[in-house]
């Protein structure tokens, strides 16, 4: 049988940003009645490709075709009139609002200018019973679950008579029983015809909904495959980049170590966030966490910080007991965390290098102690030339310095207070080659120095050069913890974030 | 940030002594400073004219200063407010409290003139507003109200509460120790100028000297890394809030001594405005982070120049308000570096417009 005509069809779609070549020749298409889910890692051009799709980007290169007629949108409002509707992954509506004035805002019936409210309340009533969903529409929306919410929000995209629905990670804040509440929902939508394309980083979800699946890797286009004949490693493989095959052995693997336990967390979870976990970490060791996008690898970190509370489980820091409900407790019992997100959660870009640097020992010594401004300049000199931090000029406001300079600040405030447990998420993103070969030498080191590291990354490589022991998460579960020996490989550890289990 | 500092943060140690002095944060406030100043001697004669009678310093400069006092004590406790992404709008009220508490408690007194009776008048007072300040400090920072509600309710209740101190009368007091704090003189110096030099001394030693203001820059620079760096933001903010309160109780005493006596309608009106506009005059911006305690003294000594340029040039009474805003227009106008760039020197913009392109590939990656 013949598949229908697409819907949507893109052809050879270029856009260009200052230094980066965000998409570069993607083919796409679109079947009605379809979930098509966009799968890829960080970086690979799925949000570049959404917004081309949506008017909010202009393209460089390629066309665009809706039903066969070639188009072009000026912007979100043509492409949300053309029958493209998207709903983003932060819901974009207004919690204070009823559930009616969130479905026809901007759109509502009038008469003489006034607002036909019972109309409205018809019309919402009516659109939310098209997806199953018999709720008071005169509510203010706060009232309902994030589900639900998300559910008006696909309610409020399908008003326009909607051919193409994008769901941008639609589900990365439900919980188990609210994603089957969605997908319900999208499989009576595509009953009714309507091409979805589905973006999730959860490949069980991909693989529970999508029919069809299209890859991109560094803004290009790797293939499209039908989801029942794409095993999950293959998946994985072609998002990631490397043929099993290809994967070598890795040289100079850290020696095994056996040190008494510094951290163990048993139990330990939050709801919307992290399946409990039962971790433990030795001194002198490096514990690397592997998984994709949004499986749970920073919740893990956060939650052995005290930067977000747990809901269950306990926690022991060198066999005591602990409560770590702030980051000042976790720094208390010597516990450092270094945020992937540099600039939201790690710099304070107003201030100098040496500010930034003695932030935390400040802030653990209060203020009524300043740290004597010769002990900061050595300090700061130490570090700065320790990790060749540059420029090598302290009274630099820290946001004039480049990605990996900044990731080194962030190193050296925490190397000052010379932690037991130090934990590293994503520390080797978006910095250069250089830098990066840094760090890794530098983790090596204080781990063979009796420090603790917690490693979290998305390159398998780099995680299995310096971990002697891996944790593999997916789906927001720990699913395994192998020991780093002559056993291990990347494909091996790829093997297991696909499926989900040792092998 | 919306107001990124001019200085020329790429390779300041290689600029020119001149260049070095334009791109100083206080640079404009200064020349604001001293171009007000400089129209007076037009109007006034003898106005740069400062004398020694009887052992007191005399003249118009100094009267700048005197008067100013009380707005220099305000904005000094509000910078440190505004630092930490705050700001106080009830320093106005705790101005008028702490006066009409300390008046309250000497007019009781049996002999107006005992000093020790005076000095716990003013404690009480200035222990009063130093609860206020914890207060405000409590709702900011324990209970997590938006800083501009929660402060407002005690700009509205404490006019209120003051009122109730003072039964709704003004209260008059006649007593020399009083008199002193607003109106004496200590060492040939009014005694309110000795009292802003000690409390900026000691603003200064807290904050530079101590960590204080490390911690405050970071709180209001980036709340969720501060917090992740082990700061204990509400501590800060706390205390950012009773040092306020405690600077405008001050303020209150210096006040209503110069008056000898109390009002809990009018004293500290608006003070809470014209202590804001100094502060962003001086080259704080509003939204936190980077303070400038100098800059604060400038942007007061300015607005009170103004008010006393206004006077002594002869404005017509019923158009001072308007003129005054005029003025302050342009003075705010000068003092941003966003503006000056754009009307001044073009030449500086690639400098500055290279950050910006930067975080556009940063969203897009």
């Amino acid at each position: 049988m013949a598949p229908p005509a697409p819907i949507l069809r893109m052809r050879g779609i270029g856009k260009q940003f200052p230094g980066v070549k965000a998409l570069d020749g993607v083919d796409f298409r679109l079947l009605p009645g379809e979930v098509h889910a966009l799968m890829g890692e960080n970086g690979a051009g799925k949000s570049t490709l959404i917004k081309v799709l949506t008017g909010v980007y202009g393209i460089d290169s390629g066309e665009v075709e809706l039903a066969g007629r070639p188009v072009a949108f000026p912007g979100p409002q043509a492409a949300r009139q053309a029958g493209i509707s998207t709903v983003y992954q932060e819901v974009n509506l207004c919690p204070n609002l009823s559930v009616t004035e969130n479905v026809v805002i901007g759109r509502e019936p009038r008469r003489l200018g006034r607002i036909r409210w019972k109309e409205a309340r018809r019309r919402a009533a009516e659109l939310l019973g098209r997806l199953d969903l018999h709720i008071d529409v005169s509510a203010p929306l706060s009232a309902y679950s994030p589900a639900v919410q998300q559910m008006v929000a696909i309610a409020r995209a399908l008003d326009v008579d909607a051919r193409v629905l994008i769901l941008d990670e639609p589900t990365s804040s439900l919980d188990k029983d609210e994603v089957a509440q969605l997908f319900r929902v999208m499989r009576r939508l595509k009953e009714q015809g309507i091409a979805i394309l589905f973006v999730s980083h959860f490949l069980d979800q991909i693989y529970e909904i999508a029919d069809r699946m299209t890859i991109l890797r560094n803004g290009r286009l790797v293939g499209e495959y039908l989801t029942s004949e794409l095993s999950q490693v293959d998946l994985v493989a072609k998002m990631i980049g490397r043929e099993l095959a290809d994967l070598e052995r890795l040289e100079d693997r850290p020696p095994a170590r056996e040190g008494a336990p510094l951290v163990e967390a048993d139990g330990l979870g939050r709801s919307r966030a992290i399946e409990p976990f039962t971790l433990t970490i030795r001194e002198g060791e490096v514990v690397g966490l592997a998984g994709l996008l949004g499986s749970g690898r920073t919740e893990v970190a956060r939650l052995l910080f005290g930067a977000d509370h747990a809901g269950t489980g306990s926690l022991r820091i060198g066999g005591e007991p602990v409560g770590l409900r702030t980051p000042r407790a976790a720094i208390r019992h010597r516990l450092a965390f270094c945020s992937e997100n540099r600039r939201e959660e790690g710099l304070v870009p107003d201030l100098t290098v040496r500010e930034n640097i003695v932030l935390a020992l400040q802030a653990a010594r209060g203020w009524t102690r300043p740290i004597p401004r010769r002990r900061q300049d050595e300090l700061v000199a130490k570090y700065v030339s320790a990790l060749n931090i540059r420029p090598a000029d302290p009274e630099q406001p820290v946001r004039n310095l480049s990605g990996g300079n900044q990731q080194k600040v962030l190193l050296a405030r925490w190397l000052i207070l010379e932690p037991r447990l130090l934990i590293l998420d994503e520390p080797t993103r978006g910095i250069d080659i250089g830098a990066k070969a840094e760090i890794q030498r530098l983790v090596a080191e204080l781990s063979g120095g009796g420090m603790a590291v917690l490693f979290i990354s998305a390159e398998l490589e780099e995680v299995l050069r310096l971990s002697h022991r891996v944790g593999v998460l997916r789906d927001r579960r720990l699913v395994a913890e192998i020991d780093n020996d002559e056993r291990l490989t990347t494909g091996a550890l790829m093997e297991t974030i696909a499926s989900g289990a040792a092998s | 940030m919306t107001a990124p500092s001019p200085a020329p943060a790429s390779g300041s140690a290689s600029a020119s002594p001149g260049r070095r002095l334009l791109g100083h944060r206080l640079f404009w406030p200064a020349v604001i400073l001293v171009a007000l100043l400089l129209i007076n001697p037009v109007f006034t004669d003898g106005f740069f004219r400062v004398e020694l009678k009887d052992g007191h310093l005399y003249g118009s400069l100094i009267d700048i200063v005197r008067f100013g006092a009380p707005l220099i004590l305000v904005a000094l406790g509000m910078t440190l407010v505004i630092a930490t992404r705050g700001i106080d709008l009830s320093v106005g009220s705790v101005v008028a409290i702490s006066g009409a508490l300390a008046c309250l408690r000497i007019s009781d007194l049996g002999d107006q003139n005992s000093a020790g009776g005076v000095l716990a008048a003013a404690g009480v007072a200035l222990a009063l507003s130093v609860a206020l300040g914890a207060w405000n400090g409590l709702l900011v920072a324990g209970v997590g109200v938006q800083p501009i509600i929660a402060t407002l309710i005690l700009m509205v209740a404490g006019r209120g509460l003051a009122q109730l101190i003072t039964d709704g009368q003004i209260i008059t007091v006649n007593s020399a120790p009083y008199k002193l704090i607003g109106g004496g003189y200590w060492l040939t110096l009014p005694f309110g100028i000795v009292i802003v030099l000690a409390v900026l001394a000691l603003t200064a030693f807290l904050t530079r000297r101590l960590a204080l203001g490390l911690l405050i820059e970071s709180v209001g620079g980036n709340a969720e890394a501060s917090r992740l760096a082990g700061i204990g933001a509400r501590g800060v903010i706390l205390t950012v809030y009773t040092f306020c309160a405690l600077c405008a109780g001050i303020a209150g005493l210096m006040i209503s001594s110069n008056v000898s006596s109390a009002d809990g309608n009018n004293a500290g009106l608006w003070i809470e405005l014209d202590a804001i506009l100094a502060v962003v005059i001086g080259g704080t911006p509003l939204s936190g982070g980077r303070f400038s305690l100098g800059g604060t003294v400038l942007g007061a000594l300015i607005i009170q120049t103004l008010t006393t340029t206004i006077y002594s040039i002869g404005v017509p009474p019923e158009t001072t308000l308007l003129f005054k805003a005029l003025v302050v227009t342009v003075v705010c106008l000068v003092q941003s570096p966003a503006f000056r760039a754009k009307v001044f020197h073009r030449r500086r913009r690639p400098a500055g417009a290279s950050p910006v392109a930067e975080e556009k590939v940063g969203v897009s990656a």
